[in-house]
């Protein structure tokens, strides 16, 4: 076990974890943040999404010690408290999802990639999910309610 | 309908979801808890020759190892097929199948004792092909010892109405196809999961991602030999089922027997490939179909001989043999109608119930033959296919009752939207369209094991503080059933959605409901959560009226108030509440759902009988590339008849998900195997549509109105599926002339084909 201190959701402190052990488990088992999801384990599914300083990484195939020194922002970082951020009021308001599984990571992908590409095209956003694998859906509404919230965003 | 019912409305657990709040079964953690690691078959058929547990019994951390002997009784979600026990008992009957099980301090160390167990395996002949299965073998060599004249057949499902094979031996206008589909799998995206606890009363309570947590505790209990009362199943937010949690499981059993034995929480959370192995998806399929016409086009005779791989264990398997065949009786005519079905057992993952159930493969090869009779016979396919349909308020050949029937408005609505009239046959070489239509019941009449008690109960509870709560163990899966019963409480008590709140799933405290399969939920627990909150209603009335001298009937509940049309009474919710508690305090009212009386009396009647069937007509657009085989599916347009939507948001999501499953299964999924070893136990491999293969979508609602549905809804969770894939086959023969007999279409295939026809 090795001690490392972590930067996660603005909040610092320190853990013991394996030298092998990815920040998913991290994140799930020892800090209790349940909300990043573990679908494949194997990088073909997004539902692990995290932003590691901004960007989106894979969870499942990071490795905790890799973490150690950057800002990582989960899921329940996105929004603290009273007011959803716009992709999610916009997946609550299209359906854009059904058993909400695959959502946080949804959420973790189209925001950053909002942010980036605040003029993205339907087809653009369409790729942008291609790495977030949704059962439910047909991913028809979910793709609906990242172009609204781009919409709402530009406005 | 003036309230919540029929409204575009997020679901109720939307905001949880899209924040990681939602607690699915993997996020329950327990003071105390061990972690459950499975050692699995490493053969496909063999003998348990020994089982050496001592060294993984010394490793660091393990608590306990249970195997098969220890948890014998057989189990299974049909009572006619309890084929399967927790763990393999001296044979293992396919690569996969749990032999021991560690329970450990940590996953790691359950891992690490894993590791330590050593079997010895002796091999028995194995088999992977139902072509092997229905030989005759030694005694031996079956894979069980119920099986019938040394064979490996599972159950032979056969009917037959009115000599179909006469008719077609003579008929003038005849279509015959050989069709094979690959095994499919539900890919649902939370891994199974289940937390038990054994309590300090001598009571079990597990947690776990069931779509059945009533037959789950009905199965424990005969597993465990506890008694039903003390037995409590909760289902937690469920990540997806589309009926892959729909029977009890093996690990289940395991955590729960752990959980007694050691007096600790127990977890068992599976891995990918583990989700992969359990498998219980739609059956790897080959039918045999004729299909016969008068010079009209009007469908004189249909018969099909099925041979479904069922795998290692009977899972939901008689019923599926059923429902390939007599789900073919709709949505049209068919008067002489014969089928035979038999399930083999197969040294592989074992195959169940998946989105659909039964009838997405046959429906495939009926929507093919007809379009190739169409082609042959020079007839528009719609118009062939209108010219069948079967009639609202009528009946098929094997006696299900039809009630409401939208499918003239289905088929009339995707052929306007996407102008197939002027369209279809006249795109350029390489575009196609094809059409397909669809029929699926809406709830299965008869329960799974045979009782006296009503298929579903809701209890609604009226407290002081003007809350209502709504009691049904009902299964949310995602298709937002959860949603519905505060639709349904909103709309009968005329009050905001927000008043209302669940409690469900929980067999301690909700009442029975059978679960979320066959597509029952909307139906049945719809009728009763109605019922329930009408008689909420009622006693309110009944109050009020007494309080203000008022007759009850003329007293109306709408938009938080409680009022006579002439106002001689005009008092809000709270007010309302506050004169119903009077002397009294809070109470709960009951309503519940059972089927009426359906069906014929031979044998095999009771299959597919449902108190209301729904209807869909699907088109699709495809572009194939002649050069290189890939076939891209760019739009499709679906219209589905549900009755009445009472969410529109969720109807059109049922559908859209439709499309993408279905458009899976047609173009690239399937569980390949070798020698009984899965070739592709994950996502890079096993090929499910992303974002970016998804066509648009048109998607249109049709509604029929059911004289029996709530305020006349039926199904939409898995009726539309059975379009999708056979209007995408068809647009191939519409745009390069091949017929795909194989799903799925790979460009192989269609390369292959279009080598052919050159
Ligand atoms: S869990 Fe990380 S990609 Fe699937
Ligand atoms: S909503 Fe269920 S997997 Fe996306």
């Amino acid at each position: 076990m090795e001690k490392v201190t972590l930067t996660v959701n603005g909040f610092t402190q320190s853990v013991l974890v394996e030298s092998h052990e990815t920040i998913l488990d991290t994140l799930r088992n020892r800090l209790n943040l349940t909300g990043t999801k573990k679908c494949c384990d194997e990088g073909t599914c997004g539902s692990c999404t995290i932003l590691m300083d901004g960007k989106p990484v894979l969870g499942c195939l990071t490795p905790t010690l890799r973490c150690v020194g950057k800002e990582i922002l989960t899921i329940e970082g996105i929004s603290s408290g009273e007011s959803l951020h716009l992709v999610q009021k916009h997946l609550v308001k299209s359906l854009g999802l059904q058993c909400g599984f695959c959502t946080p990571g949804v959420v973790m992908t189209a925001i950053p990639f909002l942010e980036e590409n605040p003029h993205a095209s339907r087809n653009e956003i369409k790729e942008s999910l291609s790495g977030n694998l949704c059962r439910c859906t047909g991913y028809k509404k979910i793709i609906d309610a990242v172009e609204n919230a781009a919409e709402e965003m530009r406005s | 309908m003036t309230g919540a019912i029929g409204k575009p409305t997020p679901y109720i657990d939307a905001v949880q979801k899209v924040t990681g709040q939602a607690m699915y079964a993997d996020d329950y953690k327990f003071p105390n808890m061990v972690y459950v690691s499975c050692l699995r078959s490493t053969e496909s058929h063999a003998k348990i020759k020994s089982l050496e547990l001592k060294k993984a019994e010394a490793s660091p951390g393990v608590v306990a190892i249970v195997t098969g002997k220890d948890i014998p009784v057989p189990f299974g979600v049909l009572s006619i097929s309890r084929d399967e026990t927790a763990m393999a008992i001296e044979k293992v009957r396919y690569q996969g199948e749990i032999v021991a099980a560690v329970a450990a301090e940590t996953i790691e160390a359950a891992e690490a004792g894993v590791k330590l167990i050593n079997v010895e395996y002796e091999p028995l002949t194995e088999f992977f092909t139902p072509q092997d299965s229905l030989k005759t073998c030694t005694p031996d060599e079956q894979i069980h010892a119920h099986t019938k004249d040394h064979k490996n057949i599972h159950k032979t499902a056969e009917l037959r109405f009115n000599e179909p094979e006469k008719e077609l031996e003579t008929a003038k206008h005849k279509q015959t196809g050989n069709f094979k589909f690959a095994g499919v799998t539900h890919g649902f995206t939370e891994p199974h999961s289940a937390v038990a606890m054994w309590n300090g009363d001598e009571t079990l309570t597990i947690i776990s991602a069931t779509q059945v947590p009533h037959y789950l505790q009905k199965n424990l209990s005969k597993v465990l030999g506890l008694p039903l009362h003390k037995i409590q199943v909760k289902k937690p937010v469920l990540g997806g089922g589309f009926g892959g949690k729909s029977d009890p499981f093996p690990h289940e059993m395991i955590v729960s027997f752990l959980s007694k034995k050691i007096k600790r929480p127990v977890k068992c959370t599976f891995s990918r490939e583990e989700v992969f192995i359990t498998h219980h998806g739609r059956h790897p399929t080959e039918i045999n179909m004729s299909l016969s016409c008068d010079d009209g086009g009007k469908i004189t005779a249909l018969d099909a001989d099925i041979i479904i791989d069922g795998g290692a264990y009977g899972s939901f398997g008689v019923v599926t043999s059923y429902y390939n065949g007599v789900l073919l009786q709709g949505p049209y005519l068919i008067d002489k109608f014969g089928f035979r079905t038999r399930r083999t057992y197969t040294n592989k993952h074992q195959c169940g119930a998946m989105r659909g159930h039964g009838a997405v493969n046959p429906r495939y090869a009926v929507e093919t033959l007809l379009d190739m009779m169409a082609h042959d016979m020079e007839m528009d396919p719609c118009d062939l296919r209108e010219k069948n349909f079967l009639s609202d308020h009528s009946s098929t050949v094997g006696e299900f009752r039809i009630t409401s029937n939208g499918i003239r408005d289905c088929i009339a609505a995707v052929r306007k939207k996407s102008d197939w009239d002027n369209r279809y046959g006249n795109l350029p070489y390489g575009h196609g369209l094809g059409v397909a239509c669809g029929f699926f019941i809406s709830g299965s009449a008869l329960p799974i094991l045979w009782n006296r008690y009503p298929q579903t109960v809701v209890h609604a509870k009226l407290d002081f503080d003007g809350r209502i709560v709504m009691f049904s163990g009902a299964s949310d899966i995602g298709q937002g059933s959860d949603t519905m019963l505060v639709q349904i409480a909103a709309e009968e008590l005329g009050i905001p959605m927000d008043f209302v709140q669940v409690e469900v799933s929980d067999t301690k405290t909700t009442p029975v409901d059978l679960g979320s399969y066959s597509s029952r939920v909307t139906f049945m627990v719809g009728n009763a959560a109605k019922s329930a909150a009408s008689n909420i209603r009622r006693e309110m009335a009944k109050a009020i009226s007494k309080e203000k001298d008022t007759p009850a009937e003329n007293i109306t509940f709408k938009n938080g108030r409680i009022f006579t049309n002439d106002k001689s009474l005009d008092i809000s919710w709270e007010e309302g509440v506050e004169m119903a508690m009077a002397g009294r305090g809070a109470f709960v009212e009951s309503g519940f759902y059972i089927s009426p009386k359906l069906g014929g009396n031979f044998k095999g009647a009771g299959a597919g009988l449902s108190p209301s069937y729904s209807f869909g007509a699907f088109i699709s657009e495809v572009e194939v590339n002649p050069k290189t085989g890939e076939t891209n599916v760019i739009k499709v347009w679906g219209a589905h008849d549900c009755g009445k939507a009472l969410n529109p948001l969720a109807v059109e999501g049922q559908i859209e998900g439709s499309i993408h499953m279905g458009l899976g299964q047609t173009m690239s999924e399937e569980m390949r195997y070798k020698n009984g070893q899965q070739l592709n136990a994950n996502f890079f491999d096993y090929r499910i549509p992303s974002s970016l293969d998804t066509p648009d979508m048109d998607v249109t609602i049709i509604e029929s109105n059911d004289p029996e549905g709530p305020y006349g809804a039926k199904e939409a969770g898995e009726g539309p599926i059975h379009p999708v894939l056979p209007s995408i086959g068809n647009a191939v023969f519409d745009a390069v002339g091949v017929r795909m007999m194989e799903l799925p279409i790979t460009p192989d295939k269609v390369l292959k084909k279009i080598k052919e026809n050159a």
